[in-house]
């Protein structure tokens, strides 16, 4: 199946939980936060949410930053 | 001279020096400049990871263990985006801190101050430790004081500008206005501004470009921390009033007679 994780798109098994797609990302898990569909996803509940089709993930950590928002939009 | 600490959230800080991670030269020079500034507070922007994971973190930098993580909502433009950062931080595990920003135009960099107040008051309601950057209005910081921000901090000129503190008298009301802290954040250029700040009275500064964009980071650094450490021990020193004429330092009695 389709999901876009961070605004990319990438092809994955059906049914991938939150879990394994951030081991198979090989992301960090030290303050970083997940969303999908815009709704975050508790820590906890990683392994137990199943993406699917379609689905939009962005996954978070803290980047350098001060009162400089980047001129991104 | 005994100073009470800066409480934000319950939680005390002897540094009264924000200061930010963004634009330094390397993650290196963000780590001595830190060690420098003697902050205790370092603001943090949240973002996408760059895919896949692997790739240097600023958190390799910061030694969470003695600095506190501020996420902040830096490019942010609506109530309603500000708010979900500030959750994602939280669940990050970046605490219930959150300097606040809802930008209202790309040019100026100023705050939109009606989604700040509605953020505001959504995110204290939530138990958040609110921490707004907002204009040097007083009648919002009351506001903004009201909603349940737990500090109001008021820009001294625009973000990245170095224009230093461009209405002392405003940061001056606002100082009158709200009992919660007052921290200047944003317009600081150089060591001066800050201690001008302090000098006002303001509970503390933050700042990221003055330091992180000047020629030798780690000596500005080192520069505002001696600034902003002056200038609140002058405002506790109590300064003198001015006055047009001289006021001589020196007794007139008992000078020596010169004349023949």
């Amino acid at each position: 199946m389709k999901i876009t994780v961070n605004g990319r798109e990438m092809e994955v098994a059906d049914g991938l939980s939150v879990e394994a797609l951030l081991r198979h990302l090989a992301v960090k898990r030290e303050y970083t936060a997940v969303a999908v569909n815009r709704e975050i996803t508790p820590k906890a509940s990683y392994a137990a949410v199943a993406l699917r089709e379609g689905d939009r993930v962005e996954i978070v950590r803290p980047m350098g930053g001060g009162v400089e928002p980047r001129a991104e939009r | 001279m005994q100073d009470t600490n800066l409480v934000l959230g319950g939680k005390d800080f002897t540094s009264r020096l924000i200061v930010g991670t963004g634009k330094y030269g390397s993650n290196e020079i963000m780590r001595q400049a830190h060690e420098e500034s003697g902050a205790e507070i370092v603001t943090v922007a949240v973002r996408r990871v760059s895919l896949p994971g692997q790739g240097e973190s600023i958190l390799d930098f910061i030694d969470t263990k003695r600095f506190t993580l501020l996420p902040n909502t830096a490019g942010c433009y609506t109530a309603d985006e500000a708010v979900r950062t500030a959750y994602l931080a939280r669940e990050a595990g970046l605490g219930e801190m959150v300097k606040l920003e809802v930008i209202g135009d790309a040019r100026t960099l100023f705050p939109d101050v009606q989604g700040l107040l509605e953020a505001t008051r959504t995110l204290a309601r939530e138990g958040f430790v609110v921490m707004p950057y907002t204009n040097d209005d007083p009648i919002i910081a009351k506001r903004l004081e009201d909603a349940g921000a737990a500090c109001v901090m008021p820009l001294g000129a625009p973000i990245g500008s170095g224009l230093g503190i461009r209405n002392p008298y405003n940061i001056k009301i606002i100082l009158e206005t709200v009992s919660v802290p007052v921290i200047v954040d944003a317009g600081v250029g150089t060591a001066s501004d800050a201690a001008i700040a302090m000098e006002l009275g303001c509970d503390g500064v933050l700042m990221n470009t003055a330091i992180a964009g000047a020629r030798d980071a780690v000596a500005m650094a080192r520069a505002m921390r001696l600034a902003v450490e002056a200038g609140r021990l002058a405002y506790k020193a109590g300064r003198i009033g001015k006055k047009l004429y001289a006021t001589a330092s020196s007794p007139i009695e008992g000078l020596p007679d010169w004349t023949s």
